[in-house]
């Protein structure tokens, strides 16, 4: 990180496009105390600060729920669109297509994807579209008071005492097989990760998918949810610890060789996973999905950055866009000229 | 021989006497899937080469290959293109259909007919002329599986003869047709030279119906509307299209994207647009908002089951403000309906479609031209409104041909209404995006990208107030809802205004809209002539009504509103927006069977209500 100017009196910490912290900020929370969704927030604001992004070059958008509101209590300044249930992929889609400048980041949650939102979930993993979508999951169905959504786990007990009996989506296994390009898994509580995860897939070119298990202090948080704080802290299997180098610093520590995968990200920015699990590749698309179908199975949380292939054409690459945004071309490069419309009538005649 | 099957000729049929010029309607039964497409093009150009008016229209299945088609080419002198109530010159090559397809026609036609189907026996007052297709194809075709799509052409060449059509035309007319797949051209052109040959030879012409040269062609061009459309909306500037597929709006997209890759690559060898074959209609839609609202001049194309879903996305554009361009090419619902036939059922659930109190804009092309321009008025009207806009074409208008002047270049700029840029905010200082600034009920709406500081708002389908901040109070909500009606109010005056095609001092009018408007303008003519009935025709181009539409009602004692769909769902609509003392005077002419209205149709409910 660049070093603050020396100065006599403490100034704000400003990042390397001389923004402080509090030009990040967005309102204030009217979510649960406690609420993972709430501690996202925050790290989605502290990974736009570290990595310099200008907040006016964000586009926040998000479906319905409890996690598509929180785009309102974080970065104020970037512009946010908080659609219907189920459908931000599209409007993500779009947004991207007007302009494929924007850094686009999609708030969602385990109802807005899994449950009503799969289908256009599916079609956004499958394009590739150049974005984060983080699913702040919790299992349940807050603002409707509880319900279970599709990623709630078999044999996952209500409050009310209902027990799930249907298996759970793995929308990490599901976003690696379709073909989403960064996709990981991480926990509210696990600050650190998070914070390192985001900061990569700030840096990545091509969807990235973080699952992010975000317990529900108001409905999901009790003895029988594996979707609580305590259940998630005592199961969570981290894969890697993950650090993450921007393209503007230097790496200061280095490993012995066979002990970290680095993954060289397209802005020239690193990502250091030092390994837990033996020979672990996570540019390795069939394994990554083994290894998480297997966690499934043995009934861990298995986080860290599962799957990244840095190489895959994003779906406005294979659109061929020219260089301006479409949202800002003049009208004499979108309107043919006198001579193209009587080509075209001569033609018809 | 071939005259010896002749039955009894109807009553006018006698090459001597009557001879019905410039008059007729031709149908061809074949099956689909058989290239009958290209030998009703032909036939279709050879009457427009010889500068006669003329339209055609085809009945086609929701199948693949191998069910019943027709095609319904009407040639008139006067210029009526609506489909003509009666056939009056059948070419049956269909088996299947070609007992029922005899059966049905008024006495007097003729029947041209592949010899095998023995169809002379059916009945006594029609004219037949019974050819050998197969064997005068074996003649000209030695490949035996190309023959089934030769055999087509075969038809045009003996209908050239017994309707009196140049073959130089005819050749003309193939030769285009094949461009520059020369065998396949001189092929065609030797089928049909075989078949004229055959006929000249063999048919004595007794029916009445002629063609001859005219000169009512010249400069007009022959377009689909849904290739219009397209054409339109490239002119329009349009730069994200997004779409699913659906019958009859496909072709729609399919042109624009032959368009677009040809006229709107840039010299850097790049596009500038996004077409996006989208999951389905609601991704469609939403890509369109989506986009719409970071700046793009965005469309979708649809058809009805389209619409149903794209409900929740529509009315989140209204109440949001994001400017969408959806076309809807109408066909018969409810539910899948009939997919391949025209209908105006879409009306009603457009106006308002999604939940809670929402309007929206519609817009009713009549013509290739209007296609052609009224693309352009709703990319600029919705940028404008910031709202959504329909366009409600129907399947008859975007997949049929239709004789059109040639597309006028725009004459309006684009338009991208009130947007802020970085400038306009450093002198501002800040903006509210959802506050009446103007009084016109339209707020300023920034583009993201924009780098200014305060230049970034929430856009939510939720309450909110002018400051686009979340909002359940009651003022907040109502002021909002106010303020939408007060936009929807202003735009009156800005969508295209009705065409007043006759306005005497009759005491009954007419309302039509859409592609009624070429069987109401027969009609009209229909009632002067055969009920010394004099109408003044209105046609109504936009939704909301301007003021045109109830000044034209007030006018009148009895008005006549042309639907074609059950519920006279136009009728309806008007009725919304009238006066009390004036919702009395609405009539309705409804015609629903998904078969483009007629202006016989129009001419007898009319006769009849007004006791004729």
């Amino acid at each position: 990180m660049a070093a603050p100017p020396a100065t006599a009196t403490p100034s704000p910490k400003t990042n390397h496009i001389g923004l402080t912290v509090v030009e990040y900020k967005g309102g204030k929370t009217t979510l649960c105390a406690g609420c993972g969704h709430n501690a996202i927030s925050e790290r989605i604001i502290d990974a736009m600060f570290e990595m310099g992004i200008d907040p006016t070059r964000v586009a926040k958008l998000s479906g319905i729920g409890c996690s598509s509101k929180s785009p309102a209590y974080f970065m104020s300044r970037s512009p946010s669109f908080n659609s219907v249930h189920g459908r931000m992929p599209s409007i993500a889609t779009g947004t991207l297509l007007a302009n494929q400048t924007l850094l686009a980041i999609g708030v969602s949650g385990d109802g807005d994807t899994a449950s009503i939102g799969v289908g256009q979930f599916v079609h956004l993993m499958r394009r590739n579209i150049p974005m984060i979508y983080i699913i702040e999951d919790n299992g349940v169905y807050g603002l409707t008071k509880g319900q279970f959504s599709a990623t709630a786990d078999l044999g996952s007990k209500l409050k009310t005492g209902v027990i799930n009996d249907l298996p759970p989506i793995d929308t990490c296994a599901l976003a690696i097989q379709l073909g989403a390009t960064f996709v990981g898994r991480s926990f509210s509580g696990d600050k650190k990760q998070l914070l390192n995860m985001l900061k990569a897939a700030i840096a990545h070119k091509g969807t990235v998918m973080l699952d992010v298990i975000s317990p529900c202090v108001t409905f999901n948080d009790h003895d029988g949810s594996t979707k609580s704080y305590k259940f998630t802290k005592d199961h969570e299997e981290p894969l890697h610890d993950i650090t993450f180098v921007p393209s503007f610093e230097e790496i200061d520590v280095e490993y012995a060789e066979g002990e970290t995968v680095d993954v060289t990200m397209h802005d020239g920015s690193r990502l250091r996973l030092r390994k837990l699990e033996e020979d672990y590749d996570p540019t390795n698309r069939i394994e990554a999905i083994r290894r998480v179908n297997q966690a499934q199975e043995d009934g861990e949380i298995l986080t860290g950055v599962f799957y990244v292939n840095t190489k895959a054409p994003t779906f406005t690459d294979l659109l061929n866009l020219t260089d301006e945004p479409l949202a800002t071309l003049p009208e004499e490069r979108v309107r043919p000229s006198r001579e193209v419309l009587k080509e075209c009538m001569e033609r018809l005649k | 021989m071939a005259t010896t099957d002749l039955a009894v000729h109807g009553a006018t049929g006698d090459s001597a006497g009557n001879r019905i010029v410039n008059d007729f309607s031709l149908q061809v039964a074949t099956v689909n899937g058989s290239g009958s497409q290209s030998a009703n093009t032909v036939l279709l150009r050879t009457i427009f080469q010889m500068g006669v008016p003329v339209s055609g229209k085809n009945l086609f299945p929701s199948n693949i290959a191998g069910l019943p088609t027709w095609y319904t080419i009407r040639a008139n002198k006067n210029g009526y293109v609506a489909r003509k109530k009666e056939v009056d010159f059948l070419v049956a090559m269909n088996p299947e259909t070609a007992v029922e397809d005899v059966k049905v026609l008024a006495p007097g036609a003729a029947v041209l007919y592949d010899e095998p189907l023995k169809l002379n026996a059916l009945r006594t007052d029609l004219t037949f002329y019974p050819v050998p297709f197969d064997k005068i194809t074996a003649t000209v075709c030695p490949e035996a599986k190309l023959r089934k799509l030769v055999k087509n052409m075969v038809y045009t060449g003996v209908v050239a003869y017994l309707l009196g059509m140049e073959m130089a035309e005819t050749e003309k007319a193939i030769r285009r047709q094949f461009g520059k797949k020369q065998k396949a051209a001189d092929l065609n052109v030797n089928a049909a030279n075989a078949g004229y040959d055959y006929a000249v030879a063999n048919l004595e012409k007794l029916d009445p119906f002629w063609v001859e040269r005219m000169d009512e062609t010249r400069g007009k061009i022959i377009i689909d509307g849904n290739s219009a459309a397209a054409l339109g909306c490239m002119f329009a500037g349009v730069t994200v299209v997004t779409w699913y597929p659906i019958t009859p709006s496909s072709s729609l997209v399919e042109s624009l994207i032959d368009y677009m890759k040809k006229y709107r690559i840039g010299p850097d060898g790049k596009a500038t647009f996004a077409i996006v074959q989208a999951e389905d209609e609601l991704a469609a839609v939403g890509m369109v908002l989506g986009s719409a609202w970071a700046g793009a001049r965005s469309m979708t194309a649809t058809a009805g089951p389209g619409i149903s879903l794209m409900s929740e996305f529509t009315g989140l554009g209204y109440y949001a403000e994001v400017p969408a361009v959806i076309w809807d090419v109408q066909r018969v619902g409810p539910s899948t309906g009939l997919p391949t036939r025209t209908a105006q059922g879409d009306v009603l659930s457009t106006a308002f479609l999604s939940h809670g109190d929402t309007k929206h804009v519609l817009l009713f092309p009549a013509s290739p031209e209007e296609c052609f321009t009224m693309a352009q008025d709703a990319f600029n009207l919705a940028e404008h409104a910031q709202t959504p806009v329909f366009i409600l074409s129907d399947l008859d208008l975007g997949m049929n041909n239709w004789m059109a002047d040639e597309f006028p270049y725009p004459t309006t700029p684009i338009k991208r209404g009130k947007v802020l840029s970085k400038e306009d905010l450093d002198k501002l200082g800040g903006f509210a995006r959802y506050k009446d600034v103007d009084g016109d009920g339209i707020g300023y709406r920034t583009i993201p990208g924009n780098t200014h500081p305060m230049a970034s708002y929430f856009t939510r389908g939720s309450g909110h107030n002018e400051k686009a901040q979340y909002s359940e109070r009651p003022d907040d909500y109502r002021n909002n809802m106010d303020r939408l009606t007060r936009k929807f109010e202003q735009l009156r005056k800005s969508v295209p205004k009705p065409q007043m095609v006759r306005d005497g001092s009759s005491k009954v009018g007419i309302i039509g809209y859409g592609t009624s408007h070429w069987a109401t303008g027969e009609s009209q003519d229909q009632l002067r002539k055969e009920y010394r009935t004099e109408t003044d025709y209105l046609r109504v181009k936009a939704y909301p009504f301007t003021a045109e539409v109830q000044d034209f009602i007030a006018r009148h004692e009895r008005i006549y509103v042309i639907d074609q769909n059950r519920d006279a769902q136009m009728f309806q609509l008007l009725k919304l927006d009238l006066p009390a003392d004036q919702i009395g005077k609405l009539r309705s002419v409804r015609h629903y069977d998904g078969l483009p209205i007629d202006a016989r149709s129009i001419t007898d409910d009319i006769r009849a209500q007004e006791g004729k």
